[in-house]
C-alpha cells in the first residue's frame, strides 16, 4: 500500500501538450477513477504513473519516492490492460507467474501465490489453458490475477472492462469493488464509462484536455459539479442545459423562450444570491432528468415548479421510460415511471424540483 | 477462410457454369503439365544410361533404371580439374548457408522487435534504408564487397560468403519479422516490462514463441535464397570452397570429353533436392505464415 502525489505533472509527444501541469494527491488505499472523453490524457496519465511514459516535467511520488527516474518493473506497480495484453505463448499458470519468475521467486512461493490468486478468482480449472482458449471474462480474471499475484503496492487499471459485454461488465465491475474492498491497495482507474467512475470510486478525478476540472467523491461530482463540461459528462442521459434570461417577477426567475411559449422557471431562495448579478442578463439552468418528473411524482417538501410540453420521442429504458421535448432549443429529456407515458406529440405536464437546480455562468462556464 | 465457410457460399448453376468449371480445369491441368514436364524429363533422364539416352526420345520412360548417374554426379563426376563428384561442394553450401540462415534470421528478429516495439526517434527512417537493402540489384554491390572481403581477409572462403549472405539477407529478414511484430499488441509489451522483464527477456520470453510463423517464413526464405545464389558464390569463392551452384554449373558446364546428359541432370536435382525439401517440410507453415499478419491473445 502506498500514497500517491502527483505534482505539477506534465507530458508532451512533440509540442503537443497532452498533460498540462496535473497535481493530485492519492491517499493510502484509495480508488481513484480518472474518467474523461478520449483523447483528454487520463490513459497517458496512468501510463506516467506505471513508468511506461516519461515525465516532460514535475514529479510522481508512489510512497515515500519520487519515482520519475525508476522504471516500471521497479515501481512496485501492477497494470491491467484493456485489452487484457494476456502473453499468447504461455498458459494461464505462466502467464500470472511470469512476473515471479522474472523477479527470481522461490518456486514454493510461486506456487503457494499462484494458489492464493487461483483461488480469489475462481479460475483453478482454467491453470493450464492458453489465453486463446478463454472467454472474455475469464481472460479479464486472468489479467487481474496477473496484477494480484505480485502484492504490488499500487493497481492501475486501463479501461479493463470495455472489450466486455453489458452483463459481464456489470458483474466484474462488483467483483473489482469487491477485490479493492477486501485488499485495501491504493488504486488509479481509467475509464470513459461513467457510470462505472461512478459505481467505483472513493474519488473521481474527471479529466479534459490534460487538465482536472474536479477531483472529489462521486456524489459531490454528481451533485456539485465545478463547471458546465463536469455537469455535462457525468450522468447518463446527461444534465439538461437550458439558458434563459434573469428577470424578476415575484421573485427571480429564469425565463426560457421558444415557439411553444414562455417557461419561467423560479430560482430557489438557496440560489438568488448568486444569481442577482445576473439580473437582465442569461444564466444556464442545468437539471438532470431525473429532476423533470410527472406532475405529483415528486415528494412532499420539493420546490415544485409545472410546465407543459408536447413528446417528440419516447424512450423506454426499463425501469424508467425518457421522454424527449424540445424547450428553449433544445432537446430535453425527463424520466418518468413506464406507466406515465404518453403517445408521441401529446402536451404533457412536468414537475421540477428546483431545489436540485444548478446555474451556470454561461460565459465561464462554472457553477455558481 | 476456412474451406467450409468457401464450399458453404451459394454458385450459380446452369449448364454454362459447368462449361466453364470444365474449361477452367483444363487450363489448370495444362499449366500443371507445363510446370511438371522438366522435372519429369529431368527425373527420368537422370535415370537412363547414356546409350538409352543417345537412341531413345527425351519424354520416353526409362527402360533400365540405373542410379549410376546419381552415384557418379554424387561422387565422381569431375568439377573442373578435380573428380570427386558433388559432395565436398554440397558440404560447402551447407556451412555456409547453415550459420547464414541462422544468423540473419536472428539479427532479422531482433531488428523487427526493436523496430516496433522498442520505437526510437529515426526508427522509420532507419527501417525505410534497410528495406531499401531489399532492392538493391546484387550486381552493383560485388566490387565493394571484394573490397571488403579483401580487407577482412576473408576473400575466396567460405566464411566471407557466410557475412555476405547474411549482410545482404538482413534487409529480408527484418522486414518479414517488423511486418509480423508490428501486428503484435504493445499492450504484451508493456504487461511484460511491468512484469519485470527486461529488452531481451521480453525478447527471448514473449516475443520469439509468438514467432514461428515469421521464423518458419523468413528461414524457408533465407534458406533457398543462400542455397541458390550463384552470383556471390562464383564471385567471392574458388574452386575448393565454391558452393554447389557454382560446381553444377562446371559440370554441366565442361566443354571436354563427352556430355553425360544422364549425369548432369542428376546433379541438377542433386542441388535443388535441399530446397524441394525444405519446403516440402515446412511449405504448410510458409502458407501460414505469409497469411498471419497478427496473432490474436
Amino acid at each position: 500500500m502506498a500514497k500517491i502525489e502527483l505534482r505539477n505533472v506534465r507530458k508532451l509527444f512533440g509540442s503537443n501538450e497532452v498533460i498540462k501541469g496535473i497535481d493530485l494527491s492519492l491517499q493510502e488505499g484509495e480508488f481513484i477513477v480518472l474518467v474523461g472523453p478520449s483523447g483528454c490524457g487520463k490513459s497517458t496519465l496512468l501510463n506516467l504513473i506505471a513508468g511506461l511514459e516519461t515525465l516532460s516535467g514535475g514529479e510522481i511520488i508512489i510512497g515515500d519516492e519520487r519515482v520519475n527516474d525508476i522504471p516500471p518493473r521497479d515501481r512496485d506497480v501492477a497494470m491491467v490492460f484493456q485489452s487484457y495484453a494476456l502473453y499468447p505463448t504461455k498458459s494461464v499458470e505462466d502467464n500470472i507467474t511470469f512476473g515471479l519468475v522474472t523477479r527470481h521467486v522461490a518456486i514454493a512461493e510461486r506456487e503457494r501465490a499462484l494458489a492464493d490468486v487461483a483461488a480469489l478468482l475462481h479460475i483453478e480449472k482454467l491453470l493450464d489453458r492458453k489465453p486463446s482458449q478463454l472467454s472474455g471474462g475469464q481472460r479479464q480474471r486472468v489479467a487481474m490475477g496477473r496484477a494480484l499475484v505480485r502484492h504490488p503496492a499500487v493497481f492501475l487499471f486501463d479501461e479493463p472492462l470495455s472489450n466486455l459485454d453489458a452483463k459481464l461488465r456489470v458483474e466484474m465491475r462488483t467483483e473489482i469493488k469487491k477485490l479493492h474492498q477486501r485488499l485495501g491497495k491504493t488504486t488509479v482507474y481509467v475509464t470513459h464509462d461513467q457510470i462505472e467512475a461512478m459505481s467505483l470510486a472513493s474519488r473521481i478525478a474527471v479529466m479534459d484536455n490534460g487538465t482536472i476540472r474536479q477531483f472529489g467523491p462521486p456524489e459531490e461530482i454528481y451533485e456539485r459539479p465545478v463547471d458546465l463540461f463536469v455537469a455535462s459528462f457525468i450522468g447518463s442521459p446527461s444534465m439538461n442545459l437550458f439558458s434563459g434570461r434573469v428577470i424578476e417577477q415575484a421573485g427571480l426567475r429564469l425565463q426560457v423562450e421558444d415557439r411553444a411559449g414562455t417557461v419561467l422557471f423560479p430560482i430557489p431562495k438557496s440560489l438568488e444570491a448568486a444569481a442577482r448579478p445576473h439580473l437582465g442578463g442569461e444564466l444556464i439552468l442545468g437539471l438532470r432528468p431525473e429532476v423533470i418528473v410527472r406532475e405529483g411524482a415528486h415528494r412532499p417538501g420539493a420546490d415544485t415548479f409545472l410546465f407543459e410540453r408536447a413528446i417528440d420521442v419516447v424512450e423506454p429504458t426499463g425501469p424508467d421510460t425518457l421522454l424527449v421535448f424540445t424547450l428553449g432549443g433544445i432537446e430535453a429529456i425527463g424520466r418518468v415511471d413506464p406507466q406515465d407515458k404518453v403517445p408521441v406529440g401529446t402536451m404533457f405536464r412536468f414537475e421540477v424540483n428546483m431545489n436540485r437546480a444548478k446555474i451556470f455562468d454561461p460565459a465561464t462556464g462554472l457553477h455558481l | 477462410m476456412s474451406a467450409q465457410a468457401v464450399a458453404g457460399i451459394v454458385r450459380a448453376g446452369g449448364m454454362r457454369q459447368r462449361v466453364l468449371r470444365v474449361l477452367l480445369f483444363a487450363v489448370l491441368c495444362l499449366f500443371c503439365l507445363y510446370y511438371l514436364a522438366p522435372l519429369f524429363v529431368m527425373i527420368t533422364t537422370s535415370l537412363k544410361p547414356l546409350a538409352e539416352i543417345r537412341s531413345g526420345s527425351l519424354i520416353s520412360l526409362p527402360k533400365q533404371v540405373t542410379f549410376d548417374a546419381w552415384g557418379k554426379a554424387w561422387s565422381t563426376a569431375c568439377v573442373g580439374v578435380r573428380c570427386n563428384g558433388l559432395k565436398p561442394y554440397v558440404l560447402n553450401s551447407v556451412i555456409m548457408v547453415v550459420p547464414a540462415v541462422l544468423i540473419s534470421t536472428f539479427l532479422g528478429a531482433i531488428n523487427g522487435y526493436a523496430l516496433t516495439k522498442w520505437r526510437f526517434r529515426g526508427a522509420d527512417t532507419i527501417f525505410a534504408m534497410m528495406l531499401f537493402g531489399a532492392f538493391i540489384p546484387f550486381q552493383v554491390v560485388l566490387l565493394p564487397m571484394a573490397r571488403v572481403l579483401g580487407v577482412l581477409g576473408l576473400a575466396g572462403s567460405v566464411y566471407g560468403l557466410i557475412l555476405v549472405h547474411t549482410v545482404y539477407g538482413l534487409a529480408f529478414t527484418t522486414l518479414f519479422f517488423r511486418n509480423f511484430f508490428i501486428g503484435v499488441s504493445d499492450g504484451i509489451i508493456r504487461a511484460a516490462m511491468i512484469d519485470g522483464a527486461g529488452f531481451f527477456g521480453i525478447f527471448f520470453r514473449i516475443v520469439v514463441p509468438m514467432a514461428p510463423p515469421a521464423i518458419v517464413v523468413t528461414v524457408i526464405w533465407q534458406f533457398t535464397q543462400i542455397w541458390n545464389d550463384f552470383l556471390f558464390g562464383i564471385a567471392f569463392t574458388v574452386g575448393d570452397s565454391n558452393p554447389v551452384t557454382v560446381a553444377l554449373n562446371n559440370v554441366v558446364n565442361t566443354s571436354t570429353g563427352v556430355k553425360e546428359y544422364n549425369v548432369d541432370m542428376a546433379a541438377a536435382i542433386i542441388a535443388a533436392i535441399p530446397t524441394l525439401l525444405i519446403y516440402l517440410v515446412a511449405g504448410r507453415y510458409f502458407v501460414r505464415g505469409l497469411a498471419a499478419g497478427a496473432v490474436k491473445g
